[in-house]
């Protein structure tokens, strides 16, 4: 005797603790197995592109704290990047090592978030949540010493940064330099060889290297596949050549190796905070322009690598104060493109973590 | 007598001051058999009630502990009358039957739900004498009686009409299912150890705790009442990141509260089954033994909090296949040898165990590496074919340089 089975359509949010925000997965199951998936965003569209069209290029900095409001740092920074390559802005040394230093802390916060997020959607009721929290506590901590907020920064201005970093800020930063690698060591003993956690995350949601590239994913993801590209070495942007650091690259592509490379990113990032902190210079933290300075007519990308990939800002001016137009490259919405592909076939519990692992921030997916 | 010894047999000596007041009344002796056997059901039900808001407010205590914060404090000394302002605020909240559901098994279900914990307690000896009814096949009592929760959780799943609790409800009747069985048959092993079904008999039948006797037997037990009582890292049916809350998904106020109670009361009943069989129940030196049973109870449900705040969930097929192809053999194996060990040496010598402990820690070893051997390396993709579902979807051919 055969039964007939009928495939359920079952609608993973908008409301769902585990879509990262309100995000609808609209996933047809037949029993627990995934046969088609469909993303459906939009709920949080604030259009930012549209907003930015009336506002000069340092009030278009804000907007771009509430895109990807986990790494706001790093949204400022590819912002402002894009700013002076139209212009030729130039930006003074010292805050070219802030910047770097901001970066690169916004990307241990992300994915200190990142790491924590992962393993609630793996059910461990929030425990190693709150040890990574507390890590990114402390370096929201440093922000808001730096610039009086801890997530809507708005620090980066085209040509520096708003103010010179307080006096208690390197001090501060050296004792967390000193403390993260115990923590990721933590992190790493609860996680990496856990026999759950091995059984649940290696092979699941595996993305091919060539998928990774015909999809356009960037950062962690394309990584995770076993592709050495990263936008701080393949196309420097900022000091970044003066760094010495790895690129960390994962062979399998599946949740686990994603989970892995950002671990290693979490190191890398690490060293290169060592160094910037070692070799910052005295001096001047911004190019002075004028309060509605003027962008020449044209056209300029900029990006960098955020936290959770390409993050890019295209920025055309008709040589007024307010771009013409923007427009944002969010990494958190092309990665998720290849979702259906990372979940079809899987079950209903491997989908939660894949999209766990592809770390996506509701405001930058829907702008 | 004096009061200690009144408090070491306090329930004996309960039972008989009440048998003796209700006989000294002059009721007959059915009155007699009725009175008694409403004190007993009150006196455990009451045991359990009491003591399951102090869990809630412990549990929460110690993961606030383990996860670096305070936990909750503001309510009464301590934050110990937690347990009541959440239920105060639980009672007050409006009862939300949702359209579609069945109205009449969503309503049975939370009440139903308390029913097999206080089944089981019916047997649970407390003391020398201080057990509700001596039942001469407790044992099979007590399988019987666990899987009846399957039908409760499954009822409520189903009644619910909601997706998610379709799912939580699936799931919590093929787990359930699949663990009766490896944790039966451990059971077996302490059944022919002590040469008894009964559970007073086997309590008094273990000298030394059957823990360090049958490890392997106590383990296969431990997992399976684990994922009986949904516990992470099997609570597949309650599943918060990814079924939101399965089975009880669409209760709300009063009957989620009676469902989260009820996951404390299995959680109860689980550790005094294992107290009881593994750890020697009411044994021990000073104390009065019902304070023993209690605090070997108190060591499982710890265990059991501990594990929860640690380890993540494991996905339904793994839960399944290894119930069927790991715990299973390993509890076949375990009953092979501890039945040869009661035939060869019935008595149970204490060197015994100097044999049985390196033996559990090597059929697991063993067992775990031929496992890995039988199944071949873990495979790079756990996905499964889909007939008629292409994926990747093809991608289109960029159509020339258009513009």
């Amino acid at each position: 005797m055969t039964l007939r089975t009928d495939p359920v359509t079952i609608n993973f949010g908008p409301h769902h603790p585990s879509t990262h925000g309100v995000f609808q997965m609209r996933i047809t199951a037949d029993g627990e197995v995934i046969t088609n998936l469909e993303p459906v965003m939009g709920y949080l569209h604030r259009g930012c592109e549209k907003l930015s069209e009336g506002r000069t290029y340092t009030q278009v900095v804000p907007l771009t704290d509430r895109l990807d409001y986990l790494s706001p740092m790093s949204n400022n920074v590819a912002c402002v990047l894009a700013a002076e390559r139209l212009g030729d802005i130039p930006v003074p040394e010292r805050a070219e090592y802030i910047r770097v230093i901001m970066a690169e802390l916004q990307r241990l916060a992300n994915h200190c978030a990142m790491t924590g997020f992962l393993l609630n959607d793996l059910g461990t009721f929030f425990t190693l949540f709150h040890y990574t929290m507390r890590e990114r506590e402390k370096i929201l901590d440093l922000f808001e010493m730096t610039c009086g907020t801890r997530v809507t920064v708005s620090y980066m201005r085209p040509g520096g940064v708003l103010q010179d970093l307080p006096e208690e800020f390197l001090p501060r930063l050296r004792a967390l330099l000193d403390e993260m690698p115990h923590r990721i060591d933590d992190y790493e003993a609860l996680i990496t060889q856990n026999e759950i956690v091995l059984a649940r995350t290696k092979g699941v949601g595996v993305m091919s290297k060539e998928l990774a590239i015909a999809a356009g994913c960037s950062g962690p993801m394309l990584r995770g596949s076993g592709v050495k590209w990263d936008i701080r070495k393949n196309d420097t942007y900022s000091i970044y050549d003066r760094f010495q650091f790895d690129i960390p690259v994962g062979t399998n592509g599946d949740v686990y190796d994603r989970y892995w490379v950002r671990i290693q990113e979490m190191r890398q990032s690490l060293r290169i905070l060592e160094q910037a902190y070692r070799d910052i210079p005295q001096g001047e933290v911004r190019t002075r322009l004028p309060l509605f300075f003027r962008l020449p007519s044209g056209e300029a990308y900029g990006r960098i690598e955020a936290p959770k990939g390409e993050l890019g800002f295209y920025l055309v001016s008709d040589g007024g104060i307010a771009p013409y137009r923007m427009h944002v490259r969010a990494p958190s919405f092309i990665n998720l493109g290849v979702l259906r592909d990372l979940t079809v076939g899987y079950t209903v519990a491997d989908a939660v973590i894949t999209l766990g692992s592809v770390d996506i921030v509701l405001g930058e997916v829907d702008r | 007598m004096n009061v200690w010894d009144y408090l070491v047999d306090l329930i004996p000596n309960l039972a008989r001051n009440l048998r003796a007041a209700v006989e000294g009344a002059g009721f007959s002796d059915g009155a007699v058999f009725l009175v008694m056997g409403l004190a007993g059901v009150l006196a455990v039900t009451l045991f359990v009630m009491l003591l399951v808001p102090p869990l809630t407010f412990l549990e929460r205590r110690l993961v606030a502990r383990a996860q670096v914060r305070i936990g909750p404090n503001r309510v009464g000394p301590f934050g110990l009358l937690q347990p009541i302002a959440d239920a105060l605020k639980l009672m007050t909240k409006e009862v939300i039957v949702p359209s579609q559901a069945d109205g009449l098994l969503h309503l049975l279900a939370p009440s139903l739900i308390f029913l097999p914990p206080f089944m089981i307690f019916a047997v649970v000896p407390f003391a020398p004498g201080g057990v509700f009814t001596n039942l001469n096949m407790g044992l099979v009592y007590i399988i019987a009686v666990s899987s009846l929760a399957a039908i409760v959780v499954f009822t409520a799943g189903f009644s619910s009409a909601n997706r998610y609790s379709m799912l939580g409800a699936a799931r919590a009747v093929a787990q359930l299912i699949s663990y009766e069985v490896p944790a039966t048959i451990a059971l077996v092993t302490v059944a022919v150890a002590a040469g008894s079904l009964s559970l007073t008999g086997i309590v008094q039948a273990q000298t030394v705790p059957y823990i360090l006797y049958f490890p392997l037997a106590f383990l296969i037990f431990f997992i399976g009442s684990l994922v009986e009582v949904n516990r992470a890292p099997a609570d597949l049916a309650e599943a918060e990141s990814e079924i939101i809350a399965g089975y009880h998904t669409e209760y709300g106020g009063f009957k989620w509260a009676c469902f989260q109670l009820g996951e404390y009361t299995h959680m109860v009943a689980a550790s005094a089954i294992i107290a009881t069989l593994f750890l020697s129940g009411w044994k021990g030196p000073i104390l009065p033994p019902y304070l023993w049973l209690v605090t070997k109870m108190m060591v499982v449900i710890l265990l059991y909090m501990w594990i929860r705040f640690t380890v993540p969930r494991i996905r339904v097929d793994q839960v399944m296949s290894f119930a069927w192809k790991f715990l299973l053999p390993l509890s076949l194996i375990n009953v092979l040898v501890v039945g040869l060990e009661v035939v060869l040496a019935p008595s149970l010598p204490v060197w015994l165990i100097a044999i049985n402990v390196p033996f559990a820690a090597a059929s697991i070893v063993v067992w775990a590496k031929l496992y890995r051997v039988l199944e071949g390396p873990p495979p790079l993709t756990q996905r499964r074919e889909i007939p008629g579902v292409t994926s990747p979807l093809p991608v289109p051919e960029p159509a020339g340089t258009a513009r």
